[in-house]
C-alpha cells in the first residue's frame, strides 16, 4: 500500500511546490505505514522522475501518452485515477497549487471520493476509528479548520509553502517504472492548445525582491520609482488590491488571497493598509518591510521593519543610497 | 447562449477574521456579506458574454436563505434568473454542496435544455476546497478548466473556426495557457478576468422584483467533516523601525545588504 505524490514539472525541471509535497509527504507515509512513491506525467517527466529517490520516494511512476505531452486536468486526472486502481495507492498528495488542486479534484471527482485541500498538517493515525485527522487552511490562511477524513483513498494536498522542500536523510531506490495510461480521445478538449510568453525571467511569485505599492501610492504613474527601486534591486513590482480596482496596474501584479502568493526574501509594503486580503498572499515573504504614514496600519505592526513616512519620499531616497553606496 | 453562474455568499472580512462560540463557523456579527470575488467576476464575465452573444444569464447559490440578497445583486448588474438552494448556517461539505448543485441544475437543464456555459469561482473566499466545480462538471459530463482569466466565444477546433468552441486563457507565471473547449463546457473563473460593474440605480430597483426561485435539496454529507475553526497563533514580534522619512534610507540599505538583496 502506497501514498501517491503527485509531481509537477517544467520539462523535465521539477517544481518546487513538487519538493514540498515529497518532503510532506515523508513523514506522513512513514507515520501511515505506507511506502511513499509518485508520478511525474508528461513531456520531460524522465528527467524530472531521476532525482526523487534522493527525495524518499521508492517507486517512480513515469506516464507518459499522446494526450499527456501538455498539460490537461482531465487527461492528468484519469491518469492518476487509473495507476491509483493499478497500483492499490491508498492515499494521493499533492501540492496545493492551483494545478495541484485542480488534478486532485479531478481525481477525487472520478473517484467519488473526498479530498481535503490545503492542510498544514495531516495525522494518519487520527481520531483512532482509522479517519484521518488535520489541520487546512480557509481564507487563504487567516483561519484554520481542524477537519476528520473518512475515505477508502485519502487524497489531500499541502498548502504551498507550508514546508521548505528538502531532500531525505535516507535516499530512497526511486525505481522509475513507465506507465501509460488508456486515455479517451475525448480528453484532448481541455489540453493545452497554446501557449504565450508575456515575460521572460523573474516573476512576481519567484522574485527575491518585490517593491509592493498600494491606495497610498495615489495613481498609476506614481509607479515610476516603485519600477525605479524594483530594477535596482533585480526585483519586481506588485500592488494591493485597490491598485488593480482603481485599474492603476494590471491585475496580474496584485499579491493576495485572489491575486498571486509571493515568497521573496523581502517583501517592501509601501502605502499598504495590510487587509486580510493582501497579508494572506504576502505572509510567505521572508522579510517584510513596511513604508507607512501611518504607525497602527496593520502592514507595520505585522511586518519586522518598518519606515514611518511618505512613500513618495522614502522610496526615491532608498534608490538614490542604493546607487550610491554602488558608486 | 445560456449561461449559468454558480456563487457562493461569504462574509466580507476587514483585517480580522473572529469565529463563533462553537468553531464552526465565522462570527459574522460584525461584518457585511458579499459574493465571493472569484464569482462576483464570473457573474460579470456571464453578463458580458450574453450582451455580446445574446442570451440570458442565471445565478444559482447553495447558501442560507439570506443569499438571495447575493442573488438580488446579481440581478442588479444584469443577471436574469435565480435560484437559491437553501442550507442551514453552516457550510455544506464539497461533495454534499457539488451533489445537490448538479441535481439542481439537471432540473433546471430538464426543463430548458443545456446551458452552453457554467461558470464557478475558482475557490471560494472563505472555505477554499478547490472542488465543488470540477465535482459538478463530472457529475454532468462535461468538460472543466479552472483558473481562467480570460473567454471568448468562438475557437479553432481542428484547424476551423468553431462557434461552438469556448476560447479560455489561464494565468501561468509569466504568461498564459490557451484551451479551446467544446461548449457546453464548465471554467472556473478567476478575478482579473474583468473588472465588475457597479449596480446603476435603475438594475438596483430592477433586482427587487426578480424572481428567485427556491429548490431544496436533501444530499448525503460526504467524507470530509469540520471539527472546528480557529485563528491561527500569530507569531507576533515587535517591529523595528529603521527611521521616519527619507533619512531612514541608509538604515534600509544596510538592511538590503545584511539580506544579500543588493549583490
Amino acid at each position: 500500500m502506497s501514498l501517491l505524490v503527485i509531481c509537477d514539472h517544467d520539462r523535465g525541471t521539477l517544481s518546487d511546490a513538487s519538493l514540498e509535497a515529497l518532503t510532506f509527504g515523508r513523514p506522513l507515509a512513514a507515520a501511515a505505514g505506507l511506502e511513499m512513491a509518485a508520478v511525474v506525467i508528461g513531456e520531460g517527466a524522465d528527467a524530472a522522475a531521476a532525482g526523487l529517490g534522493a527525495h524518499g520516494a521508492s517507486t517512480v511512476h513515469v506516464a507518459s501518452h499522446p494526450l499527456l505531452t501538455d498539460f490537461g486536468p482531465e487527461a492528468w486526472g484519469e491518469t492518476v485515477v487509473q495507476l491509483v486502481r493499478g497500483t492499490g495507492a491508498t492515499a494521493v498528495l499533492a501540492c496545493g497549487t492551483d494545478r495541484g488542486n485542480e488534478v486532485v479534484a479531478q481525481v477525487a471527482a472520478r473517484l467519488d471520493q473526498p479530498f481535503v485541500a490545503n492542510c498544514r498538517s495531516v495525522d494518519p493515525t487520527g481520531d483512532g476509528s482509522g479517519n484521518w485527522t488535520m489541520t487546512r487552511v480557509q481564507w487563504g490562511g487567516s483561519l484554520l479548520e481542524d477537519a476528520t477524513l473518512t475515505a477508502e483513498i485519502r487524497l489531500v494536498t499541502v498548502a504551498h509553502h507550508v514546508v521548505e522542500g528538502v531532500a531525505a536523510e535516507a535516499p530512497a531506490s526511486g525505481t522509475m517504472v513507465s506507465f501509460v495510461p488508456e486515455l479517451d480521445d475525448a480528453l484532448a478538449r481541455t489540453v493545452v492548445a497554446d501557449r504565450v510568453v508575456l515575460t521572460r525571467g523573474i516573476t512576481l511569485s519567484t522574485a527575491p525582491v518585490v517593491v509592493g505599492g498600494g491606495r497610498g501610492v495615489g495613481s498609476a504613474e506614481a509607479f515610476a520609482p516603485l519600477e525605479e527601486l524594483a530594477g535596482e534591486l533585480g526585483g519586481v513590482v506588485g500592488c494591493s488590491r485597490a491598485v488593480t480596482n482603481n485599474g492603476w496596474r494590471p491585475h496580474s501584479d496584485q499579491v493576495g488571497q485572489t491575486g498571486t502568493r509571493i515568497a521573496p526574501e523581502i517583501y517592501i509594503a509601501s502605502g499598504i493598509s495590510g487587509a486580510i486580503q493582501h497579508w494572506v498572499g504576502a505572509m510567505a515573504a521572508k522579510n517584510i518591510l513596511a513604508i507607512n504614514t501611518d504607525r497602527e496600519a496593520n502592514m507595520v505592526t505585522r511586518a519586522g521593519h518598518a519606515v514611518i513616512g511618505d512613500l513618495h519620499q522614502v522610496i526615491p531616497a532608498i534608490t538614490e543610497e542604493v546607487r550610491r553606496r554602488r558608486g | 447562449m445560456r449561461i449559468l453562474v454558480c456563487v457562493k455568499r461569504v462574509p466580507a472580512p476587514g483585517a480580522r477574521i473572529n469565529v463563533t462560540a462553537d468553531g464552526q463557523t465565522v462570527d459574522a456579527a460584525h461584518l457585511g456579506f458579499t459574493t465571493s470575488p472569484h464569482e462576483e467576476c464570473a457573474v460579470e464575465e456571464a453578463v458580458q458574454l450574453t450582451e455580446a452573444h445574446g442570451g440570458e444569464v442565471t445565478v444559482m447559490t447553495l447558501g442560507p436563505v439570506a443569499a438571495e440578497e447575493q442573488l438580488r445583486y446579481a440581478a442588479s448588474v444584469g443577471a436574469h434568473h435565480f435560484v437559491l438552494i437553501p442550507i442551514d448556517d453552516v457550510d455544506w461539505d464539497p461533495q454534499r454542496t457539488a451533489s445537490a448543485l448538479a441535481e439542481a441544475i439537471a432540473a433546471v437543464e430538464e426543463t430548458n435544455g443545456a446551458f452552453d456555459l457554467i461558470l464557478f469561482g475558482n475557490e471560494s473566499a472563505d472555505a477554499g476546497g478547490f472542488q465543488v466545480g470540477v465535482r459538478v462538471a463530472n457529475h454532468l459530463g462535461r468538460p472543466i478548466v479552472n483558473g481562467i482569466k480570460g473567454i471568448e466565444i468562438g475557437g479553432e477546433q481542428g484547424g476551423e473556426l468553431d462557434e461552438g468552441v469556448a476560447t479560455a486563457r489561464r494565468e501561468i507565471d509569466g504568461g498564459f495557457e490557451v484551451y479551446n473547449v467544446p461548449m457546453p463546457a464548465v471554467l472556473g473563473v478567476k478575478e482579473g478576468i474583468n473588472l465588475p460593474r457597479y449596480p446603476t440605480m435603475k438594475g438596483r430597483l430592477a433586482s427587487k422584483k426578480a424572481v428567485v426561485d427556491t429548490d431544496e435539496r436533501t444530499v448525503e454529507a460526504g467524507g470530509q467533516v469540520r471539527l472546528r475553526l480557529h485563528r491561527p497563533v500569530e507569531q507576533i514580534s515587535e517591529t523595528v523601525i529603521l527611521g521616519t522619512g527619507p533619512e531612514a534610507a541608509p538604515a534600509v540599505v544596510d538592511l538590503l545588504e545584511e539580506l544579500g538583496v543588493l549583490s
